[in-house]
């Protein structure tokens, strides 16, 4: 919790990338800046696509509450961010203390979804909150093609489950494979070997 | 594998899974998938521009599941480029369904991340893409230390640069291997692995090791670059354009490698963006997305390079753009040749990065630093980063949240071959399985990379 959003910002990025980095993030703020007013809401906290703004060392990261996941997505394609990099998820069981912007609650498991827009080249990083009781998240399959193998990533070693996917299943591990390793409550070395019987011929 | 007759017509994907254990990842009947995914597996990509949806006229979906065959190419094939297995649905020679299954490979890298120190993670991600091992490192280190909010040295970002691109020119050296082995030009196979002996001598004599280096860690590079370095590289540089010259006449102007390669395995802009591709594969369709020139990293943005890219984005471009793209490398090595600085390969900073050996010798505190780091490592900053590199394969990134101790509480990592293997099923739509062949050898996918 050290590391407020934007504190990092002196020692970050001093290098041949930060012109760039400066002059997207102006770029960035000058937009948010405009969606806000749009919207009539003229709060103090940044605001893009309907989801609170911050910053990790530089990185910009937006947090849509869970309801309003899919419709910031379908939001951010639409203004350039044509493609999903990656998605992944992060269980936050060892250490629910987190820097999260005000007015979002701090959940187990956190979806963490990357896009990417290539004309002008720029990076946005979503963070979802998922709660443990009910691991599921609606899927950005249909905004993007590509997060087709990343969900199920995420399902199969962290359990969450993405809802109008059209093909559910693991793909790391077994089909027949108990747990999702990736978890912080699974237990690392004692796992059993599993064998399993030959199938009959006929 | 012996499915059951007794199916339950609404949710037969989920019942297969069940009684056959690993059912429901393979490729089902068509009357056991649904609409959705049918269309994924016929290479349908949602959500393209208007206008550009898919045409099915090439393959028809009306045919009765007993009029064509499922079968499995790999996991054991040759032309797999190790584990990997594709599911293909054929009506005679011609492909209409694909779908990869993935994970015969997988170890839990990222599990096991999370149980390394952070000057111990670099051993660990080396072993991801292992034709690229650089790339792995140099995301990892760079993610790391942009949590550390350093800088590293000068001449340790200039070796960064020289290593990565010299191992681009091997990982693609070794790409025209094996595509040519796989499209039957066997001798193109020899002379791959001659020029890829000349790079990892080069990479033996600078780290000790030819693959997995761990020589870029946190803070800069393991070790210097050792003397007669230049001479080295400049060797290097001085043979490697005739024998591309020669690939030239071998392939590039060659009839039979033409006909078999072009008009193969295209893929649109829009389709190879909408699926996440990366690396010569996005490029081969005529979008030049390089993180090099895009999102410069490193001093990227101090030499000078073309990005390549194709026009068709069929199996031949994807050739053409990595033997361009090998003669680009050369071209940025030649200028990090002129401009490598003199000065320190790595942050002199004893809480980062260990003393030198002779120090431990006379120096209580270098013991002490050096007893520290190898035992409890160096604390991060708590926070969360994503970093990314451009590999021989596309964009290579790395997720990386710590919690303010020695270990990093979760590394993710984007592996572009996994992401690039979603486009097989496009790829694949309505040609033959020989012409598969050639598109998965084209996709260059390294199977370490996919599974981790």
């Amino acid at each position: 919790m050290t590391d407020a959003p934007g504190g990092a910002a002196p020692n970050d990025a001093a290098g041949a990338g930060a012109a760039e980095v400066g002059a997207a993030e102006a770029a960035g703020a000058a937009e948010a800046a405009g969606a806000a007013e749009a919207a009539g809401a003229a709060e103090s906290p940044e605001r893009r696509a309907g989801a609170l703004l911050t910053r990790s060392r530089g990185q910009e990261v937006l947090h849509p509450a869970r309801d309003a996941y899919h419709a910031t997505v379908e939001e951010l394609h639409a203004d350039g961010f044509v493609m999903c990099t990656d998605v992944t998820a992060v269980d936050y069981l060892l250490r629910p203390a987190r820097d999260l912007p005000e007015g979002i609650a701090p959940e187990r498991f956190e979806v963490v979804v990357n896009l990417l827009s290539l004309d002008p080249p720029r990076r946005v990083r979503l963070r979802v909150q998922v709660p443990e009781a009910d691991p599921r998240l609606p899927t950005i399959w249909d905004v993007y093609a590509g997060a087709d193998f990343y969900e199920r990533e995420v399902y199969d070693l962290m359990g969450i489950v993405f809802d109008g996917h059209p093909d559910m299943t693991r793909i790391m591990m077994p089909e027949d494979w108990e747990g999702h390793p990736l978890r912080k409550d699974y237990p690392v070395g004692q796992v059993p070997v599993r064998f399993k019987a030959a199938p009959p011929t006929r | 594998m012996s499915y059951t007759s007794r199916v339950d017509a609404a949710d037969t994907s989920r019942v297969a899974a069940a009684e056959t254990s690993e059912g429901g990842q393979e490729l089902q009947p068509r009357s056991r998938t649904g609409d959705a995914l049918l269309g994924v597996e016929r290479g349908a990509v949602l959500r393209l521009p208007e206008g550009a949806a898919l045409d099915t006229g090439d393959v028809s979906v009306e045919d009765l599941d007993n009029e064509t065959m499922i079968i499995n190419l790999g996991p054991q094939h040759p032309s797999t480029h190790g584990v990997l297995r594709v599911m293909l649905e054929l009506k005679g020679e011609t492909v209409l369904r694909t779908k990869p299954v993935i994970g015969y490979l997988h170890t839990g890298m990222e599990k096991t991340a999370e149980d390394l120190m952070y000057a111990q993670g670099s051993t660990n991600v080396t072993r991801m893409d292992y034709l690229a091992p650089f790339f792995n490192e140099c995301a990892y280190s760079m993610a790391v230390e942009k949590l550390l909010g350093i800088e590293v040295p000068d001449r340790a970002q200039w070796i960064r640069m020289l290593m990565m691109e010299l191992n681009r020119m091997s990982s693609h050296v070794l790409f025209l291997a094996t595509n040519g082995l796989d499209m039957g030009a066997t001798s193109m196979m020899i002379y791959g692995w001659r020029e890829r002996e000349l790079l990892l001598a080069f990479f033996e004599r600078v780290t000790g090791l030819r693959m997995n280096h761990n020589y870029i860690r946190p803070g800069g590079v393991a070790a210097d670059l050792p003397d007669g370095w230049r001479d080295d590289v400049t060797d290097i540089l001085e043979v490697l354009p005739g024998r591309l010259d020669e690939y030239d006449d071998l392939f590039t102007n060659q009839t039979v490698w033409r006909q078999r390669s072009e008009g193969v395995g295209v893929i649109t802009p829009e389709q190879a963006i909408s699926l996440s591709l990366t690396g010569p594969n996005l490029r081969s369709t005529g979008v030049a997305y390089d993180l090099r020139a895009d999102f410069p990293y490193l001093k990227y943005d101090e030499v000078e390079f073309d990005v390549i890219t194709g026009t068709v984005g069929d199996v031949f471009d994807r050739y053409a753009i990595r033997i361009s793209e090998i003669r680009e490398s050369m071209k940025i090595v030649e200028q990090i040749l002129e401009k490598m600085p003199k000065g320190d390969y790595r942050v002199q900073d004893s809480k980062i990065t260990p003393p030198p050996r002779a120090r431990i010798d006379e120096s209580m505190e270098a013991l002490i630093h050096h007893f520290k780091l190898f035992t409890e490592g160096f604390a991060v900053p708590p926070g969360e980063v994503y970093v990314s590199v451009e590999s021989p394969r596309g964009e290579t990134g790395c997720y990386l949240v710590s919690d303010g101790t020695a270990r990093p509480y979760r590394m993710h990592w984007r592996g572009p071959s996994f992401a690039n293997l979603q486009a097989l099923p496009v790829m694949m739509r309505g040609g033959f399985v020989a012409d598969g062949i050639a598109v998965i050898s084209s996709l260059d996918p390294v199977l370490g990379d996919v599974d981790r």
